[in-house]
């Protein structure tokens, strides 16, 4: 019976050490520099990558209308406000110059004052004309004098002046008040073309000052995105790529579009390059002007090369490269990079070939005596 | 030859394993404060070797981008790349913010890696999954402490962004995970007010009639544009060509382009002797105390356990047996007592780790030098056993 109990006892040791010592190695193994590295491996393909550019912008109309006074006076009527669509020619307000209405009173008078002294002048042009001639009928039976028939072709002269000042003073005085006219004419602000208003700088009554912009009107069907790319992998950008438009306000919703314009001024504080991108057919509901727009440009499909993901991507000792799997022990590959897509794949020009597996993840930073261990993934992806 | 350590273990097995479990768990809480007080510096130092960087520029006379603000503006890393020595530049940025998401927010360093490909100054060294960030607005990449997952969206002021790759051990100096995001965006958010702050401020500048002028429009728009852009980066990385010395490029940029200049060493200064000293030395001091305390415990238990058993002693004495069988007795299971004691301290330190909310690291430094003074421990607390020991008076064996 106590042979029993000291086996039991004995077992009951043995069993603790075994635990202890079990427990003990598991944690040398699994952490501390006797762990292995646990990493992900990926296999370099071949194929074409097809790169994309990724910029922001904002929705602006292709054009602007914007509708000033050309005279100083007070907003007497403005008949449409923010959101009105109206006709090409339609009168959108009136400025009121406060004196025009005399002016033109005034003006008015002048060219009735102005064709009374034609009249006058035409009439002495007759009477001096017709002296004129007389007086030369009478000369060669010298019943006048030669200085009488002078005086009398002198005042036929001066009349003759005369009716062609005033002619001159009553045409000045017409065109003037048909400028007084054409002033009161543009005092009616009209629409240059059919759109949209989309502000009004001023309410009725506020003054105006000559070249202020009071109206700003667009075409609701002509709306594009003005982007900003990073000049950097701008260079294949151009004109009629496929572009794909996510609005800020429609964001499960992408619209398709194309590059429509490339544009020669970049901004040279942000360092990016701008481009106008139109939609293929216009959004409905209309995106607001200035909303913010994610733009996708497709650009033409690269050469077949190897590819892999940036993830793999390492940087040793100022070299680029990735970790190769060599009969368990990683090694490292310089590499040489080229282009890459939005999806994070990267184009390898030199140091790898299609098939060879590389270290996508590492639990650890990887050296080359490093004790690894391939596993599927090392955190649970969705 | 009977192990009378061993067959003195054997007899009192339960008792002897208990007492060493719970002379592991503390020894493991020794383990474990030690491992704070590393995680802690490693934190400063972690943050340093993701920079990937070999110089750090800042503006002068400041301690930045980590302990002090500094702002710099967006094109010195040009200047920068032109000097010597110099293998390449990048800007980055470092806010520490909120990152909502799903109606919870994580406190977080938002950093602003600038558009110059993997592997450069600034980018997350490695990634758990995902990968690292390819389009130049909204997209990040995340430390997994930050809780995140693939796919996840996160609000960083008014924009939401993408997580495409989750990285690890990307954390600032006081443990907050590291959120990448590009510069440009980031730029936008350090320096992007609150809406409402945005439109307060529109109201005020619209009612200085300097600003608005009616006879001159066009002043208003440009002056408020000016008030909402933000040129400006925290610092500017740089990674030296495999010749070039740090202290002659480092020099030559302090002289010709007037800018504060830190290089490893002088940023690990800053960082660990400056940002992080005071919590440092706090948690330093209570491991000492806590260390202080364990070895006294374990002094104590050594002692009670060889009082415990004064009498078989005596008897052994009283038997005649030799002084130094019974020293290697006490110290035989002393030693055994403090290797039970170790091997649970480190099991448990090991295990309870990763649930630390920050960094717990157990270095194998620390666990050689955790044996070593255990076990001296154990030897030096059974002295006093023995001395006590050897002074037993045989007749004891058979007093009362």
């Amino acid at each position: 019976m106590s042979d029993f109990f000291k086996q039991k006892k004995l077992l009951t040791v043995f069993a603790t050490i075994a635990l202890l010592a079990t427990a003990f190695i598991w944690v040398l193994l699994s952490s501390g520099p006797l762990a292995k590295i646990k990493i992900v491996v990926t296999e370099v393909q071949e194929r074409q990558l097809e790169p994309a550019l990724f910029g922001i912008g904002t929705v602006e109309a292709r054009h602007t209308y914007r509708i000033a006074s050309n005279t100083l006076g007070r907003a007497a009527t403005l008949n449409v406000d923010v959101g009105a669509s109206v006709e090409a020619g339609e009168i959108l307000g009136m400025i009121d110059v406060v004196d025009l209405d005399e002016k033109i009173n005034a003006q008015a008078a002048l060219v009735d004052s102005n064709k009374a002294r034609l009249s006058e002048a035409q009439a002495r042009l007759d009477y001096t004309s017709k002296q004129a001639a007389r007086y030369r009928k009478l000369l060669p039976s010298r019943s006048v004098s030669e200085e009488i028939d002078a005086a009398k072709q002198h005042e036929w002269t001066l009349a003759r002046n005369q009716a062609r000042s005033a002619n001159s003073e009553l045409l000045r005085a017409q065109a003037e008040l048909l400028a007084l006219h054409a002033l009161r004419n543009d005092s009616y602000l009209r629409a240059p073309v059919s759109g949209l208003i989309i502000a009004r700088h001023i309410d009725p009554g506020a003054t105006v000052l000559a070249g202020q912009t009071l109206f700003e009107l667009i075409d609701p069907e002509q709306l594009w995105i003005d982007v900003r790319f990073d000049q950097a992998g701008s260079k294949h950008l151009a004109q009629q790529q496929p572009a794909q438009i996510i609005l800020r306000s429609q964001e499960l919703q992408p619209h398709t579009g194309h590059v429509a314009r490339l544009e020669w001024l970049a901004d040279a504080v942000t360092e990016e390059r701008r481009a106008k991108v139109l939609f293929t057919q216009q959004p409905q509901p209309a995106p607001s002007i200035g909303e913010l727009a994610e733009v996708t440009v497709q650009l033409p499909l690269l050469a077949s090369t190897p590819v892999i993901n940036n993830a793999a991507i390492m940087r040793q000792n100022s070299q680029l490269g990735v970790w190769l799997i060599d009969q368990q022990q990683p090694v490292f590959q310089p590499i040489t990079l080229g282009r890459s897509d939005l999806k994070g794949n990267v184009q390898v020009l030199s140091g790898l070939s299609a098939g060879q597996q590389v270290v996508l993840y590492s639990s650890k930073a990887l050296t080359a005596n490093s004790r690894v261990q391939q596993v599927e993934q090392l955190v649970d992806t969705p | 030859m009977i192990s009378l350590a061993g067959r003195d273990i054997l007899h009192a097995w339960g008792k002897f394993v208990f007492t060493g479990i719970g002379l592991g768990l503390l020894i493991g809480v020794t383990l474990t404060m030690a491992g704070v007080y590393r995680g802690m510096v490693d934190d400063a130092q972690v943050l340093l070797d993701n920079s990937a960087a070999d110089l750090w520029i800042v503006q002068k006379d400041t301690l930045g981008p980590y302990a002090e603000p500094s702002n710099l503006p967006d094109d010195t890393w040009r200047a920068v790349a032109n000097m010597p020595g110099v293998a390449n530049a990048a800007n980055v940025t470092y806010l520490t913010m909120q990152v909502v998401h799903d109606g919870g927010d994580t406190r977080a360093l938002v950093t602003g890696i600038a558009n110059t490909g993997p592997g450069s100054a600034g980018w997350p060294l490695r990634l758990l999954a995902g990968r690292q960030v390819s389009k130049n607005h909204y997209e990040a990449v995340a430390d997994i402490a930050s809780g995140f997952k693939l796919g996840d969206r996160v609000h960083i002021r008014r924009n939401s962004y993408l997580i495409v790759g989750l990285t690890q051990r990307m954390v600032s100096s006081s443990g907050d995970p590291m959120i990448f995001i590009p510069l440009l965006d980031a730029q936008q958010a350090q320096f992007l007010k609150s809406n409402d702050a945005i439109a307060q401020n529109r109201r005020r500048i619209q009612r200085n009639p300097v600003f608005n002028n009616p006879r001159n429009p066009e002043v208003l728009p440009a002056v408020l544009e000016l008030q909402e852009s933000n040129t400006q980066v925290n610092a500017v990385l740089v990674q030296l060509k495999a010749q070039a010395e740090p202290a002659q490029v480092a020099e030559d940029i302090r002289r010709w382009l007037r800018l504060q200049v830190y290089d490893r060493e002088q940023m690990e200064g800053i960082l660990v002797g400056k940002l992080i000293a005071t919590s440092a030395r706090q948690i330093l001091m209570f491991l000492v105390i806590l260390a202080v305390v364990s070895a006294a415990i374990v002094a104590f238990i050594i002692y009670t356990l060889t009082m415990g058993k004064i009498r078989e002693i005596a008897v052994l004495k009283l038997i005649g047996t030799h002084n130094k069988t019974i020293v290697a007795m006490i110290i035989q299971q002393a030693l055994a007592l403090g290797v039970i004691g170790f091997i649970v301290g480190k099991i448990a330190a090991t295990v309870w780790a990763p649930f630390f909310p920050k960094y717990v690291l157990l270095t194998t430094q620390d666990t050689i030098s955790g044996l070593i003074a255990v076990l001296s421990m154990c030897v030096l607390a059974s002295f006093v056993a023995i001395y006590a020991a050897l002074r037993v008076n045989p007749a004891d064996a058979v007093g009362g």
